[in-house]
Order: C-alpha cells, then sequence, then structure tokens
C-alpha cells in the first residue's frame, strides 16, 4: 500500500539506495545495496533531508543491504538515534546476520570525544605565553651558564691531565668544520670583496678617490667583515652540526649510555668540538681575509685600474698590523660562542626526533644573535682603547 | 601445505594478495630470491622469521614503499607494478597498515591523526568525520579522552591502538600489520591481540601480520608463514608447523618459549 515513494536511486547490486515510503500509521524506509564508505557522503546528504511522515513509529528495512562497512552503518545509526531522540519508535529489519552485527558494533562504539586539545581564551593563552616564555628564557640561562661552567672545568682538568684530550676526534672535528668549510667560505668571501670594491668604486670615483677603495676593501674585510661571516657560516654549518649530532644520541639514549660505561659526555663529545672551532675559526678566519682582499684587488684592478702592485703597496702604507688583529682576536671568541651553543642546545634535546630540529634553529639563531652582540662589545672596546 | 611453492589448493578468487617470484635486493646482499605467497580473503597470517629476513620488507615491498627487484605482486587480484597512479591511489585505500610504533604524525592530536586520511580522500560532511573518526577511536579500544591528545603524551600501547585505528579509517579490505605486539607487555599484547581478532571478524578483514610474538600466532592466526632462505619456507597452520622438521622451525616452534605457549 505504498502510496508516495520517493525513490532516490534505483536499487542496483553495488551502489546504495534509499527509499521512505508511507504506509497506515508506519513510515517504511528501505535501504538497499553496498552501504561503504564510498557511498557515505551521498546517503548521510540524503537521511539529513529525510522528511519522515507523522507517524509515531518507522521501521527500517534493511533486508537489500548487501555489504556495510562502518561508516554505512554509522549513518544508518545515527539517523536511528536522532528519530528515537525524536520520541519515535524505529525498528530495523530483515537486516543479515552480518549487517546486523554491524550496527550492533557501532552502536556499541558510540562515544562522542574531542577532536583537538581545547585551546581556551586567546588573551590568556598570550599571557601564558608570555609567562612561559620569560620562565623558559630564565632558566635556560641559568643552565646556559652551568654549562659554560662545567666546559672551562673539563678543560682545566684536560689542562693538568693533557693525555685525557681526545686528539683523534679533534683532528676529525677540525677536519669537518675546518677544512672543509675552506670552499664556501672562500667562494663567499671572494664575491663579498668584489662587491664591495665594485660598490666603493663606484662611489669614490664621484670625488676623485679611486685609490681609498683600498682602504674601504681592507679595513671592512680585516676588521669587520672576514670574520663576522666566517662565523655566521660556521655557525649554520657547524652550530647546527654539532646540536644535531648530539640531540639525536641524546634521542637514542647514547648519551646516557657513555654516562653508564664511565665516560664523561663533556670530555668525549663537547670539548673536542669546543677546541676543533677554537683552533680552526681564527685560520678560517684569515683565509676569508686573504681571499677577500683578493677578490677586492681584482675587482679595482679591473674596474678602477689600481694594480696588484699599487694595491699592496698602499696596503703597506696606511694600515698598521693592529687592522688584522683586531679581527682575528675575535674569532676564537666567536668559535667558543658557536660551540658552546651548538652542543648547549643538544643536550636540551628532549623525547622525539621533532625536537632535534627545534633545538637546531635555536642554536643557529642564538649563536649568530650573541656573535653580533659580541662584536658590537668588541667594537665599543676597541674605539675605548683607541686602535 | 609444506611445499615449496605457497601455491594452495585455494582458488582464484579467495586469494586477496598474490606473490610470485619475488626477488628483492639492496646492493649485493639479496633478501628475497623467488619468493611466493597466497594470501587468502578473511584470514590472519601471520609472517615469521629469523631477524634479516626480510619480513618487514617483504610488508613493505607489497603495500608499494618498496620496489622489488623482480617478481609479481597482485593484490585484489590486479599487477601492482602494471598500475596507474590514479588507480594505484584508489587501491591503497582499500589497504590500512600499522607501522611498528604506530607512526602517528606528532603534531596532530590523535583524533586527528584518524581524520587524515578521511579528510584526504573522501568528501564526507566534517561533523562525520568527527563523528567516525570517535567511533574509531572507541572500537580500538582508546578511552575517549585521548582523542585530543598528542601521541607524546601516550603509552605505546596506545600509540598502537591510535595506530590501528588510523589505519581503519577508510575500512580497508586489507589490514597490514608490523610487529603489533612488540614492546608492548604480556597483558596490553593479549588484549591488543583480542581486539585484531575481533575486529577482524567484525569487520571482515584480511589482516597480514609479520610478528615475533609466540603467544600472537597461537592466538589469532589462521596461518603462519615462515621466511627462510630467501623465500616462504612453509605455511600453513600452527598444528602443521610443529610438524615441519626443518631445524630452524623446529627450534622455533619447540625451544622453550614455544612450548609454553603451545603446551606441548
Amino acid at each position: 500500500m505504498a502510496n508516495e515513494a520517493e525513490a532516490i536511486q534505483s536499487p542496483g547490486q553495488e551502489v546504495a539506495w534509499l527509499r521512505a515510503e508511507r504506509q497506515d500509521r508506519l513510515s517504511l524506509l528501505r535501504a538497499g545495496g553496498r552501504w561503504g564508505i564510498g557511498q557515505a557522503s551521498r546517503l548521510d546528504a540524503q537521511l539529513r533531508a529525510l522528511e519522515l511522515p507523522s507517524g509515531r513509529k518507522v521501521q527500517v528495512d534493511a533486508g537489500d543491504i548487501t555489504v556495510m562497512d562502518t561508516a554505512g552503518a554509522w549513518i544508518l545509526h545515527r539517523t536511528i538515534k536522532s528519530l528515537r531522540e525524536q520520541g519515535l519508535s524505529v525498528e530495523v529489519s530483515n537486516a543479515n546476520p552480518s549487517v546486523a552485527e554491524m550496527l550492533e558494533e557501532v552502536a556499541r562504539n558510540d562515544s562522542p570525544c574531542e577532536i583537538a586539545p581545547p585551546t581556551g581564551n586567546a588573551i590568556a593563552n598570550l599571557v601564558a605565553q608570555i609567562g612561559e616564555s620569560a620562565v623558559d628564557i630564565a632558566l635556560e640561562t641559568a643552565q646556559l651558564v652551568s654549562f659554560l661552567g662545567s666546559i672551562v672545568a673539563t678543560l682545566a682538568r684536560t689542562a693538568v691531565h693533557p693525555k685525557r684530550l681526545r686528539l683523534v676526534p679533534l683532528v676529525h672535528h677540525m677536519q669537518q668544520v675546518g677544512l672543509n668549510a675552506l670552499p664556501i667560505i672562500g667562494l663567499i668571501s671572494f664575491l663579498i670583496g668584489v662587491v664591495l670594491a665594485y660598490q666603493g668604486a663606484s662611489q669614490l670615483q664621484k670625488f676623485g678617490a679611486e685609490v681609498f677603495v683600498v682602504d674601504l676593501i681592507a679595513i671592512s674585510i680585516l676588521r669587520e667583515i672576514g670574520i663576522l661571516l666566517t662565523a655566521i657560516v660556521i655557525a649554520g654549518r657547524s652550530g647546527s652540526a654539532f646540536t644535531a649530532q648530539i640531540g639525536s644520541m641524546k634521542v637514542n639514549e647514547e648519551i646516557d649510555a657513555m654516562r653508564t660505561l664511565g665516560l664523561d659526555p663533556m670530555e668525549v663529545l663537547v670539548l673536542p668540538r669546543v677546541l676543533a672551532l677554537v683552533i680552526t675559526l681564527p685560520l678560517l678566519a684569515f683565509f676569508s681575509d686573504v681571499i677577500g682582499l683578493f677578490g677586492g684587488a681584482l675587482m679595482a684592478w679591473v674596474t678602477l685600474d689600481i694594480s696588484p702592485g699599487l694595491f699592496l703597496e698602499r696596503l703597506h702604507s696606511t694600515l698598521g698590523p693592529w687592522t688584522f688583529w683586531v679581527g682575528i682576536i675575535k674569532a676564537p671568541v666567536f668559535a667558543f660562542i658557536i660551540a658552546m651553543l651548538g652542543c648547549f642546545e643538544g643536550f636540551q634535546v628532549v623525547g622525539s626526533s621533532e625536537s632535534v630540529g627545534q633545538k637546531t634553529t635555536r642554536a643557529v639563531v642564538e649563536s649568530i644573535f650573541l656573535v653580533i652582540v659580541v662584536d658590537a662589545i668588541f667594537s665599543i672596546f676597541f674605539a675605548f682603547i683607541g686602535i | 601445505m609444506t611445499s615449496d611453492s605457497a601455491n594452495d589448493s585455494a582458488s582464484d578468487s579467495d586469494v586477496i594478495i598474490r606473490v610470485r617470484d619475488l626477488r628483492n635486493q639492496f646492493g649485493s646482499q639479496v633478501i628475497h630470491d623467488g619468493l611466493d605467497l597466497d594470501v587468502r580473503r578473511g584470514e590472519v597470517l601471520g609472517v615469521v622469521g629469523g631477524s634479516g629476513t626480510g619480513k618487514s620488507v617483504l610488508l613493505r615491498t607489497i603495500v608499494g614503499l618498496n620496489r622489488p627487484a623482480a617478481g609479481r605482486i597482485e593484490v585484489f587480484g590486479q599487477n601492482l607494478a602494471g598500475l596507474s597512479e590514479s588507480d594505484r591511489a584508489k587501491q591503497e585505500k582499500r589497504w590500512g597498515v600499522l607501522f611498528q610504533d604506530g607512526a602517528l604524525f606528532s603534531s596532530l592530536s590523535v583524533a586527528e591523526n584518524i581524520e587524515v586520511p578521511l579528510r584526504e580522500h573522501t568528501d564526507l560532511p566534517p561533523d562525520l568525520i568527527d563523528e567516525i573518526a570517535a567511533l574509531k577511536i572507541s572500537m580500538t579500544g582508546l578511552p575517549p579522552e585521548a582523542g585530543p591528545k598528542f601521541p607524546a603524551e601516550l603509552s605505546g600501547g596506545m600509540r598502537k591502538r591510535a595506530g590501528l585505528a588510523r589505519a581503519l579509517a577508510l575500512d580497508p579490505e586489507i589490514l597490514f600489520l608490523d610487529e603489533p605486539t612488540a614492546g608492548l607487555d604480556p597483558i596490553g599484547a593479549a588484549t591488543f591481540d583480542e581486539l585484531i581478532k575481533q575486529l577482524q571478524q567484525a569487520l571482515g578483514l584480511t589482516v597480514f601480520m609479520v610478528t615475533h610474538d609466540l603467544d600472537s600466532l597461537h592466538a589469532i592466526c589462521d596461518r603462519i608463514a615462515v621466511l627462510a632462505e630467501k623465500r616462504v619456507m612453509v605455511i600453513g597452520s600452527m598444528a602443521e608447523m610443529l610438524e615441519y622438521s626443518h631445524p630452524w622451525i623446529r627450534e622455533y616452534f619447540h625451544g622453550p618459549r614455544a612450548r609454553a605457549v603451545v603446551g606441548a
């Protein structure tokens, strides 16, 4: 006695379909086909749009459903649940055993949960975040100072017992951070020398002071650019490598293993790295100075016709040795900062490998920042003592 | 059942994964050579073998994470190597993989992890996706409180359950498990075994399980495939394993640990 059959989809074998029919005092919902996740969004839309005629009873005829997975079962279960909440009595009939079991399984596991962690009030979060990072910074500074202390203590101990210095790792790291960095440092320094000469030349030419381009190149490269550039490249290249190496050892519990075997990680891991960088960074800075000057001289020759001989003569006559030493003196200090922060952040790694990435970024940013701050302090100091 | 080839009397329609003449090698090291394997629809197959016999490599090769040097792999009757990109993607939606430690995305909560495949591969409305994620969380035996938590906040057992929930998100037909009970305490391992069996029956799954756990083999596997000498040496039920006379297999299934499980 179906009077208003609403065929939404013809009953095919694989396609899921749904029909609502009205019989006397009973609404009949016929479902069939393959109720799978592939059809779920269409079925869901249909079930939501469903307008059942008035009547207290709904019967769901699931007899034609061939296959039902959890997604299909869920949307049917959800519909039945909401109809029941509206005070209707709902009955499922003719379902084959596997479909009935699936519906039961889904009904048993109907327990909603939160999807994402609670975010809370935005302003409160902001305040909390500021507070947390302030505390973090204070704590980390304290830890960094104690790390500095233990490096110095380890250094002192090694000075008393020089046999405890691990020579093989030291040489290995010197090769890694020093020798292997030569090509990149050389290339960058050469280009910067070229650029400085070119820019300086075009400005100085305007008032006929071409020859001062030598002073410009020499002073800027020797005092600041050579060492600063080298320190920044090394912070990005080796500081990050230190953090990543020590950090992944921490994740693998290798550091803990070392401690249980009676090895001191400061002595085994930190000291060779710090010493390697303190020894090689001045050499790299010297190399950078030479190549930078070479690039500048080459460009001065090409654009201003200042011959290499004239360039060297001008270099000797106008600059004292301090111009060179002011740059190089800073190198061991920068090296110590970069190596210390790289190793320190490596030890700060906790838990997952995700933290290795975070700490590596921190090590690089912090060491570049500190290098520049210390460089500024050096300039003030040198200005004060007049060199 | 104990012949060299894994060919059984199972008819073609029953076989859901068919591996023929598979060869895997890394550099000069040959892992598999002439490996044949049939997995039947609806069974729980346990794959065992000594360390380095390439159990995980076999799993990774079947799901396409590792390209074999030679051989043929058919899943759902289609040769995987011959499929176009889009057909392959369709196949991949029909299986789920649980990696050893869950391999959950660490920047997403558990529920969001389960939603990833649903958002990526279906056009379901967002509220329905949330509901299905909650359903899977409950089905894998996680408490509702676990939903908004990040993987790092969960225990190893819970991470495995969450990984299982994500593997089941798209209602796959085949479930690949890589050492599902490794690293769990005996009670946790036993409940996880039960969970797999229960889900397998409720959802009609085919389960391909790499394992070392004799309890799992005994409790839930219909058939066991033993990898040795670069191929599937034998495949059959637990009872058949116990009768086989290969030295490694004897030692494996008759060792002190095995005796405790089988009660032999």
